[in-house]
């Protein structure tokens, strides 16, 4: 098995590693951003789609663990690479200028990367390790975006996303190898698309839930 | 039309590997716009000469734009503002009068600085020794054509090969990464029959051998495609990457 760990050791390697995490954490957006439309159809369907999810008992702890190994490995190689593309240019240059390669997504992908791990762990405890007796999930959401400040917050943390996700996707079928000229310009232009969706679809949430309780 | 320009230049400055550099500023006067970007600093180290000084040094060699040897960063830009140039092909015409530019050398842990804009670009030759070759054993000519290959294939292997192994991708990447320069050599063998039997070993041993000189990862912010001076485009990035997928995963190259 030593080769394994030689090839995803290597900077290919790594990059397989992102692309892959990546691409299955672009997967679960997608579930979760069509999970929580339920919640502009009213309390009652947004209530009952939660306790259906519940319902898969099992299943949901093996993606939740699933998820939880998938993100470890996407933040670790993430920071490595970092850390690494830090330090290979040690003199840095008097002037820096682009050529018109990079975006503002490229050039800020470990940045909004932080954010959206801190932002992660705020929306786990908000609405995951919170104690859930007596109440229901709609009125914890509801309850948490009656505070402006979330309200920020949480839109805020929506357009990270969407500006990660917008280099993010097409970069990891570029990894991948999926390079090709008839599809290429496809999946750019889906890459984009799928993170103004992702931003709208979620980040306007919280301002409709303030809005509407 | 032929114009004087006067400028002022930033040129870094530096004695030796070891030594500490730091920008300097020269007057070139008197600079015609036809002049390219290299005979414009012969004209300053010309004076510099007369006056007693040490010239700014700088590597050059065919000053055709086909060697690979010039290039320098200038204004933040290797090789330039121009598209698709190298910096002896760069015209003082693209300049204006009164201009400030600065000049700097290519910046990697794995180039270092042997005099002001000189830098010591061997880690891209301990790429190529690592299998950017094919093994053919000598005898008599073989009959041309022997061998099919489509137009389009043949194509984009020259598209590959017309890397001249510059070092502008890597002084472009953020990340200082030679994955351009890495994937246009193993693509143009890769991509033609005589470069499939070594394919496997090629693709493993040359990733690992960059990988161990010191250069930062690919993280697609395409700006080695867009300043390389050979237009060689990040496709050939997600072919090195199928390449090293299909040796590390499905062959029997350790």
């Amino acid at each position: 098995m030593n080769w394994l760990i030689t090839t995803i050791t290597s900077s290919i390697g790594k990059k397989l590693l992102m692309a892959i995490t990546g691409l299955c954490f672009c997967t679960f957006l997608t579930a979760h951003l069509a999970g929580n439309l339920t919640l502009y159809a009213g309390k009652e369907a947004f209530n009952s789609y939660a306790e259906h999810l519940h319902s898969l008992g099992p299943l949901i702890t093996v993606a939740e663990t699933g998820l939880l190994l998938f993100g470890i490995i996407h933040v670790l190689t993430g920071i490595v690479l970092f850390y690494q593309n830090f330090t290979a240019r040690p003199e840095k240059y008097a002037v820096n200028k682009s050529a018109g390669g990079s975006t503002l997504g490229s050039s800020t992908m470990p940045y909004t990367g932080l954010i959206l791990m801190a932002f992660i762990i705020l929306h786990l405890i908000n609405f995951h390790f919170i104690d859930k007796t007596g109440t229901t999930i709609f009125q914890i959401v509801s309850d948490a975006f009656s505070k402006t400040a979330y309200i920020i917050i949480y839109v805020f943390a929506m357009m990270v996303v969407a500006l990660h996700v917008s280099h993010g996707l097409w970069s990891a079928f570029q990894t991948l190898g999926v390079n090709h000229p008839k599809y290429m310009p496809l999946i750019r232009k889906a890459g984009i698309t799928f993170s103004i969706l992702i931003g709208i679809g979620f980040g306007f949430i919280p301002v409709f839930i303030s809005l509407t309780t | 039309m032929t114009k004087t320009l006067n400028l002022t230049l930033k040129v870094w400055r530096q004695k030796g590997q070891n030594s500490k550099g730091g920008l300097e500023t020269y007057h070139a006067k008197n600079i015609s716009s036809d002049m390219s970007f290299l005979e414009m600093i012969d004209v300053i180290n010309e004076q510099l000469t007369l006056d007693g000084m040490e010239p700014i040094a700088f590597d050059h060699d065919c000053r055709e734009g086909i060697c690979g040897m010039c290039g320098t960063v200038v204004n933040g830009r290797p090789h330039g503002p121009e598209k698709g140039t190298t910096l002896c092909q760069l015209h003082m015409r693209h300049f204006s009068d009164g201009d400030t530019i600065v000049v700097e050398p290519w910046r990697s842990r794995a180039f270092k600085v042997i005099k002001d804009l000189v830098v010591d670009r061997s880690s891209l030759d301990k790429i190529i020794q690592a299998g950017g070759y094919i093994s053919v054993n000598t005898g008599g000519a073989p009959d041309s054509n022997a061998i099919l290959i489509p137009q389009e294939i043949a194509e984009k292997a020259m598209d590959a090969a017309a890397c001249i192994g510059c070092g502008a991708c890597v002084a472009a990447c953020p990340n200082a990464s030679a994955m351009l320069f890495t994937s246009a050599k193993i693509s143009q063998l890769a991509l033609l029959p005589q470069g499939k039997p070594e394919a496997a070993k090629r693709a493993m041993e040359m990733v690992r051998t960059m990988d161990g000189l010191g250069f930062g990862n690919c993280t697609n912010e395409r700006e080695c495609e867009a300043e390389c001076p050979k237009e060689i485009s990040i496709v050939n990035i997600a072919r090195m990457n199928r390449e090293f997928f299909k040796a590390s995963f499905f062959s029997e190259v350790k």
